[in-house]
């Protein structure tokens, strides 16, 4: 028999050294005792650790991480455990991955009770300050953890708390940090002066309560018990608890009340009655239309995108709706569709900032796919609730000319459901009397493929040169 | 009036901020003190202490002032309640952070306000915390701040170079209940300020011509919450309106929080029991659209009215509803249908992906992965398991759901 002792701190280190060795000769897991601190000796006398042996040792970087985590287990096999796995990776590299394999199953059990000791670590440590005499502000902490942890829980506090000096003691060692961790045999339970915040904190812990629910399942399970001792806010648990009925009777009791007098004088200064009058300006009507929730489509998009430009303008452009970028900010003809318009405009000596930009449907129309919204087209019933918002834009903006993109555009001005293909190119006459000239819509270009939107492309820029023609000569 | 004492303070603005049920602190930079300041941040995060009502503590999470002009009916902070008012200074909450901090009480700050004078005063006054925090103080914890609705943009910027996490609340799940219920506020600029934060992320992480990166965004994103039970809208119209939240702003997370009595309540509103069960189920239907590839209306619709079954989970009562597409072969069964077998988690899942690989997985090998296979027995077939007539057996849902009570005569 071959005994391997292992010294308190850095023992993973110590295991893994000797697992190399041992590991080189094929020793066999049966014929090692480890022993750390706690373990006696030996009745019969043991073997000492055999020089570096012929065989090569190797371990992928997942192994040696999944074993510094069990090595900081309580179990008592754990080091015959992680030597035993070790052996066996020699031969069948694969079973380490496999999640039906016993031994991967009982190390990844392992490995995610001391993961979620370290954790738990990492909340319930609560540090008293202590008096310090030096510039650095110093406190300590009492901690019991359920496994060995102290080493492989501390770092964390040292990369947390760089500008202070703290130890945490534990019952099996100390952590000192004062720029750098050293850790020391255990001493027994110190006592820390009272700390203020710690009232402070108690108050906070009582009144974050929710009286009204109770749900003392989930504190249990993510709170374990066994921790509670160390943590002083859990003392006000049961009177917590014993008084939450009375106060929610008492909130049921009370009931209404009258509201203090100041309140209406608030609300009457700050409340906006909304004006739903006749608009009388352009201004006045997007007001209106910023509320509008004449379709259901407002409860889905973000905002009504109203229209963009010279509200004086000789030429407006319509299109179908907003889409996702338009949605978004809240201004028309910023997207992709918007792009191509932009090039097409300056390709025809159309000038962006003398036209009204807007849209039949002032409401982005999408269906929701993860994290991605997915454009409708709107039915006709919502582009003619949204009419009453495109006239009023008509009246106030009084274009000379108006380009219709696409069939939804066409539909919404002249009242015309007929294909868009045939009356492409053409001017017709708009239901309040003014021309309108009627060209595909930019984002259908971007969908059809090369040959067919290169054609449409050419239809599109033409149309625009006749827009720009139509204006000069009028 | 005597001054409040600090702890006074302290004891009504927590009471005042319990109402958003958000506590997370993960997700953001990972940064810590090692070059200066204090703290650290990144990664998972951590709970503190649990309070009784089942919720975690992972920040201080106070009002600044629960001082209010808006008149909510749902709020205890409306300017029409008559509950005790307090307000902290800006070093009073620096220094209440900090040492909470210190103490390992708290993983940061999650900072909202009732709203004073008016919005861009209260948005400027917290933006002023979240700096002296950052700037003054070095502070590399977790900040997650409140977005006042209609805070100027400027504003709303600059909260996003200090907080890793923004949230506006979207309140309730219609519209309509909103407009009726919170006057002052608008769903339309509500969602217009996510939509705003969102584009702001997305253009803090493209690089400018000179490759150089500008500064984060909220890198933790962005949540919002509504309250569950305070209007007449089904599981239904919420998940809808959650699945439109997710797909417009990237949100990372819709809160659903039960509406609970109020001291001092609003004549508007039911004194209620909490739907406690409600919002779990509520939540775990917003884990399957989130992480199980259904969308809202396959979880909506497993039930006609439009409510989740409250007795059985809804994973488990879409697979009830839908029992022509089952049972599944483990061994050939893709991914996304493994997802949706009652039982199987995500780990589960790719733990089996992993494990058929290296032979036939069994029933025992299932157990030791950690699929609950009480549920998932009628939807699976194994080499040694096939449900036969059990998926289609007409007592299927009995076995899951709890037995009803017979009632007592009185």
């Amino acid at each position: 028999m071959i005994r391997v002792d292992l010294p308190r701190f850095g023992r993973f280190d110590a295991w893994r050294a000797a697992a190399r060795q041992l590991a080189g000769n094929r020793i066999d897991s049966a014929q090692v005792t480890w022993a750390d601190g706690d373990s006696p000796a030996e009745l019969f006398g043991a073997d000492p650790l055999p020089p570096p042996g012929p065989h090569p040792v190797t371990a992928s970087r997942d192994f040696l991480d999944l074993a510094r985590t069990v090595s900081s287990h309580s179990d008592p096999e754990r080091w015959a455990l992680l030597y035993g796995a070790l052996i066996r990776l020699q031969d069948d590299r694969g079973f380490i991955a496999n999640p039906a394999d016993p031994l991967t199953d009982r190390l990844g059990r392992m490995a995610k009770s001391v993961r979620r000791d370290i954790h738990k670590m990492h909340a319930f440590v609560r540090f008293h300050e202590l008096p310090s005499d030096g510039p650095r502000r110093s406190f300590g902490a009492w901690f019991e953890p359920e496994h060995p942890i102290l080493e492989a829980g501390t770092p964390f506090f040292a990369k947390r708390f760089a500008d202070m000096d703290w130890l945490i003691a534990t019952p099996q060692g100390i952590a000192r940090f004062d720029g750098a961790i050293t850790y020391a045999p255990p001493a027994p339970r110190p006592d820390f002066p009272p700390d203020a915040n710690h009232a402070l904190w108690h108050i906070y812990f009582a009144n974050i309560f929710n009286p009204a629910r109770i749900k003392t399942h989930a504190m249990r399970s993510e709170m374990p018990l066994k921790y509670w001792k160390n943590l002083s806010e859990t003392a006000l648990i049961p009177e917590m608890l014993a008084d939450a009925p009375r106060r929610v009777q008492a909130m049921r009791d009370a009931g209404a009340s009258d509201a203090p007098a100041f309140a209406a004088r608030v609300t009457a200064r700050i409340r906006q009655i909304p004006n739903d009058r006749p608009p009388e300006t352009l201004e006045a009507a997007r007001d209106q239309a910023l509320r509008c929730t004449r379709c259901e489509l407002c409860h889905a998009a973000t905002q009504t995108v109203w229209g963009e430009g010279d509200p004086a303008a000789p030429l407006m452009i319509v299109g179908e709706a907003p889409g996702d970028h338009e949605d978004l900010q809240g201004r028309p003809f910023v997207g992709p569709a918007g792009q191509l318009l932009h090039q097409a405009m300056a390709g025809a000596g159309l000038d962006f900032a003398q036209a009204w930009m807007t849209n039949a449907v002032k409401h982005f129309k999408f269906v929701p796919r993860g994290k991605r919204r997915i454009h409708q087209t709107p039915a006709a019933g919502e582009i003619r609730h949204c009419k009453g918002w495109l006239d009023l834009e008509r009246r106030f903006v009084r274009p000379r000319l108006t380009l219709a993109l696409g069939a939804t555009a066409a539909f919404a001005l002249t009242g015309n459901r007929s294909p868009l293909t045939p009356r492409r190119g053409t001017v017709e006459t708009t239901q309040d009397g003014g021309p309108v000239l009627i060209t595909w819509h930019p984002s259908l270009i971007l969908r059809l493929e090369a040959g067919a939107a290169a054609q449409a492309r050419d239809q599109f820029a033409t149309d625009l040169s006749q827009a720009a023609r139509l204006l000069a000569a009028a | 009036m005597a001054p409040r004492t600090l702890q006074q303070k302290l004891a009504i603005l927590s009471d005042a901020a319990k109402y958003d049920a958000s506590c997370a602190s993960s997700g953001t930079t990972r940064r810590d003190s090692r070059d200066g300041g204090i703290g650290s941040s990144g990664g998972m995060g951590i709970c503190h202490a649990y309070t009784p009502d089942g919720r975690c503590i992972s920040l201080l999470k106070i009002l600044m002032t629960n001082f209010c002009i808006f008149d909510c009916a749902y709020c205890i902070n409306r300017v029409s309640s008559n509950v005790e008012r307090a307000r902290f200074t800006p070093e009073e909450v620096v220094t209440l952070t900090l040492e909470f901090y210190r103490r390992n009480m708290i993983e940061g700050l999650f900072l909202s306000s009732g709203i004073i004078r008016s919005p861009d005063q209260t948005m400027g006054d917290m933006v002023r915390i979240a700096r002296m925090l950052r700037v003054d103080n070095g502070f590399k914890g977790y900040i997650h701040l409140k977005t006042i609705p209609d805070a100027a943009p400027e504003l709303v910027a600059e909260a996003g170079l200090y907080a890793d996490r923004l949230s506006i609340n979207i309140e309730l799940p219609q519209d309509a209940s909103l407009r009726e219920l919170a006057p002052e506020k608008r769903p339309e600029t509500i969602r217009a300020a996510m939509a705003d934060v969102r584009l702001s992320r997305e253009a803090a992480k493209e690089k400018s011509h000179s490759g150089k990166r500008p500064p984060r965004f909220a890198p933790a994103g962005q949540s919002t919450q509504m309250i569950i039970g305070a209007d007449a809208a089904t599981d239904r119209d919420i998940l809808k309106t959650s699945a439109n939240l997710y797909s417009g702003y990237d949100l990372k997370r819709v809160y659903y929080s039960a509406f609970s009595p109020i001291p001092d309540a609003s004549a508007a509103l039911p004194l209620i029991k909490p739907p406690l069960m409600r919002e779990h189920r509520l939540y775990q239907a917003d884990w399957l659209m989130r992480f199980y590839g259904f969308e809202a209306d396959e979880i909506g619709a497993a039930h006609p009215s439009g409510f989740l079954d409250l007795a059985i989970d809804p994973k488990l009562a879409w697979a009830l509803a839908n029992r022509a597409q089952f049972p599944v072969d483990l061994a050939r069964a893709s991914r996304e249908m493994l997802l949706r077998v009652p039982g199987f988690g995500t780990k589960t899942v790719t733990r089996i992906l992993a494990a058929r690989r290296n032979g036939p997985v069994r029933y025992g090998d299932l157990l030791r992965m950690g699929a609950i296979m009480s549920k998932a027995q009628p939807f699976v077939t194994l080499p040694d398991w096939h449900p036969g007539a059990l998926t289609d057996s007409a007592g299927l849902r009995a076995r899951f759901a709890p037995r009803p009570e017979q009632l007592q005569l009185l």
